[in-house]
């Protein structure tokens, strides 16, 4: 060991080589991308769970409640399609949180803090990672929803549009989970809080049932739940709307794609300045 | 000016339901350049703090704190492209492998591609990890993932190096092999603090040290010099039954010119004053008593002793365990 120790520890300081505010963003965001796509290579258990399970959801829903749910027209696989594609990735979003929790407890977070860096660019770069799993898991849901009998009755470029709003509401639902991630005091929290949060968002809305026929107070929730517009502009945009569907009366169900990019933006004004600021902040 | 500085940190925490905790309560330091300083004091007394603070990590409630003439609060991100930084839990990613953790370190201190690729080899065959350095971290040893952490702090072979217990955790020797790259770092002219709770990383490695307890520092000087302001001789008892513990408190009491304290369960100590002749009075006192002895000795003050002076425990327990077993 003493034999290399003065080879290698010369005295100058290693400095940066130049590069503008800007580069240097782009340059960490995509070192921290990376770090996380190594993990999903590493540990591929992480994208076999978050595709086997809407594979699951897709054959469950289709066979056990396709045959008790009567919808018009094509029929509830091609009515339930939307509201798979939605939740899936509205959970895979959660990522973001168990992730970084983890992070910070494992001291890593404390690493990138004393380093020279963006520490925006960890929070990219993690929920980029959300993005790519999320982007992954819908190939593998509508080759399934293919295989049991969905079809997009739509132009291609409706159909593009619809698969980049669900993956842009779930990125910006990864800013959600990620600030939570930084605010709870270990891993396992935030996975038992995520599923408070998102079992009454994806459920209490239209993505498996018609919300119609639920009672009022669900109703009125269902209507208004981002989930709903964001599964409602999904069937819009894939050609899905069983004919003579009734829409509801609120704002949000007559204009969904408007209200989902609203929503959007509303979590992303609010979310990635508190998560920048909460990361700056932050230690184990 | 001192290559560090700190003056009057001050840093609070309230946990839930308890009394304030004064971490850091005023605290003063100053490291020469091309020296190393320890912090040397038992968990809680706010080693980890100042560490913390000095690397960027957190902001003190008041007090400040430069470095080679920049400012720790007003310019955090010029500090951090001068330091080195080592926590005491090793911060590394479980998935990646060795080097692709040194050279992710070393592309977020934008070195480029081709220099951190290289560096990184380098501290793979610096801490002797050539053969493990393709395996993901997660089938690494506690002793390799510290390697690994703190080759990750010498990437751009900073002018400031701050290690938070360096050796905690590590085996005998990679204990030394660590100690020898840090005395090589120093040759090289690194400024080193570094947080230990053991005595003998301090007396080997530090040109300083400042004994801290309860978020101050509360003594300071060479290690030579904080044994000379202990001053006298010791007389060190090893009894073979613990039970005979109370005897030989009793024994040293009325023989020492202070108050006996025992370490590691057995072995009990008193400062005197003519050691010779109270080393040979208390022997024979013992025997009289029917105590059984495994040792008997004089000797000179440890930084144990230092220690246990100043605070009236020893640096390697909790302030908790002393007070309950108090």
């Amino acid at each position: 060991m003493s034999a290399t120790i003065t080879s290698s520890a010369a005295p100058t300081t290693l400095t940066p080589i130049p590069g503008s505010a800007i580069t240097r963003f782009i340059s960490d965001g995509w070192v921290t991308t990376w770090r996380n796509l190594m993990k999903i290579i590493r540990v591929p258990e992480i994208l076999l769970f978050s595709l086997i399970q809407p594979i699951m959801f897709v054959l469950l829903f289709t066979y056990v409640f396709g045959a008790a749910i009567d919808i018009p027209g094509e029929g509830y696989t091609s009515f339930l399609m939307a509201g798979i594609f939605a939740q899936t990735v509205v959970f895979g979003s959660t990522y973001s949180g168990a992730a970084m929790a983890q992070d910070l407890k494992d001291g890593i977070i404390d690493r990138f803090r004393t380093l020279p860096m963006s520490g925006a660019a960890v929070l990219v770069g993690r929920t980029n990672g959300d993005l790519v799993i999320n982007a992954l898991s819908m190939i593998v849901m509508m080759i399934t929803g293919f295989i049991v009998g969905w079809r997009v009755n739509s132009s291609l470029l409706e159909f593009l549009a619809g698969v980049g709003l669900l993956l842009l509401f779930a990125y910006a639902f990864s800013w959600v989970m990620a600030f939570l991630g930084m605010s709870v005091k270990s891993p396992e929290i935030i996975n038992n809080a995520s599923f408070l949060i998102l079992f009454p968002l994806t459920f209490i809305s239209n993505a498996f049932v018609p919300s119609e026929n639920l009672p009022d107070p669900l109703r009125i929730f269902a209507e208004w739940n981002p989930v709903s517009s964001l599964v409602q502009s999904a069937r819009e945009l894939f050609g899905n709307v069983p004919p003579g569907t009734p829409v509801g009366d609120a704002w949000t169900a007559q204009n969904p794609i408007a209200t989902v990019l609203i929503g959007v933006v509303v979590l992303l004004v609010v979310f990635v300045p508190l998560s920048i600021r909460k990361f700056a902040t932050l230690s184990r | 000016m001192a290559f560090i500085e700190a003056h009057g940190l001050v840093k609070t925490y309230t946990p839930k339901g308890a009394p304030v905790v004064r971490a850091l309560d005023g605290l003063d330091l100053e490291v020469p350049q091309g020296t190393v300083t320890a912090l040397l004091g038992p968990n809680g007394a706010g080693k980890t703090t100042t560490v913390k603070v000095l690397t960027t990590l957190i902001k003190p409630d008041s007090g400040s704190a430069v470095i080679n003439g920049v400012d720790v609060l007003d310019d955090p991100q010029s500090i951090r492209r001068m330091i080195g930084a080592s926590g005491q839990y090793a911060a590394v990613d479980e998935n990646l492998t060795g080097f692709e953790n040194l050279m992710m370190v070393g592309k977020l201190y934008h070195l480029g591609s081709k220099v951190a690729r290289q560096r990184a080899g380098e501290l793979i065959e610096l801490f002797d990890l050539v053969e493990s350095q393709n395996r993901p971290v997660k089938g690494y040893s506690g002793g390799m993932r510290r390697r690994i952490d703190l080759a990750g702090a010498l990437v751009i072979k900073p002018p400031v190096l701050f290690l938070d217990e360096p050796t905690t955790g590590l085996d005998p020797r990679s204990r030394i092999g660590l100690w020898d790259v840090i005395e090589t770092l120093v040759s090289d002219g690194t400024t080193v603090l570094l947080t230990t709770q053991y005595l003998e990383e301090a007396d080997r490695l530090a040109d300083s040290i400042s004994v801290i307890d309860n978020g101050q520092v509360i003594a300071k000087g060479t290690a030579d010099e904080l044994k000379a302001s202990v001053g006298g001789q010791r007389v060190a008892l090893t009894v073979v039954d613990e039970a005979d513990g109370d005897a030989v408190r009793r024994l040293l009491g009325s023989h020492g010119t202070g108050e006996p304290v025992v370490t590691g369960g057995r072995t009990w100590v008193v400062p005197v004053d003519d050691g010779p002749a109270a080393l040979a009075a208390i022997v024979g006192a013992a025997a009289r008593d029917g105590i059984a002895l495994h040792d008997a000795g004089m000797r000179r003050p440890t930084l144990d002793d230092v220690f246990l002076q100043l605070t009236g425990r020893t640096a390697e327990e909790t302030p908790e365990t002393t007070e309950s077993a108090a």
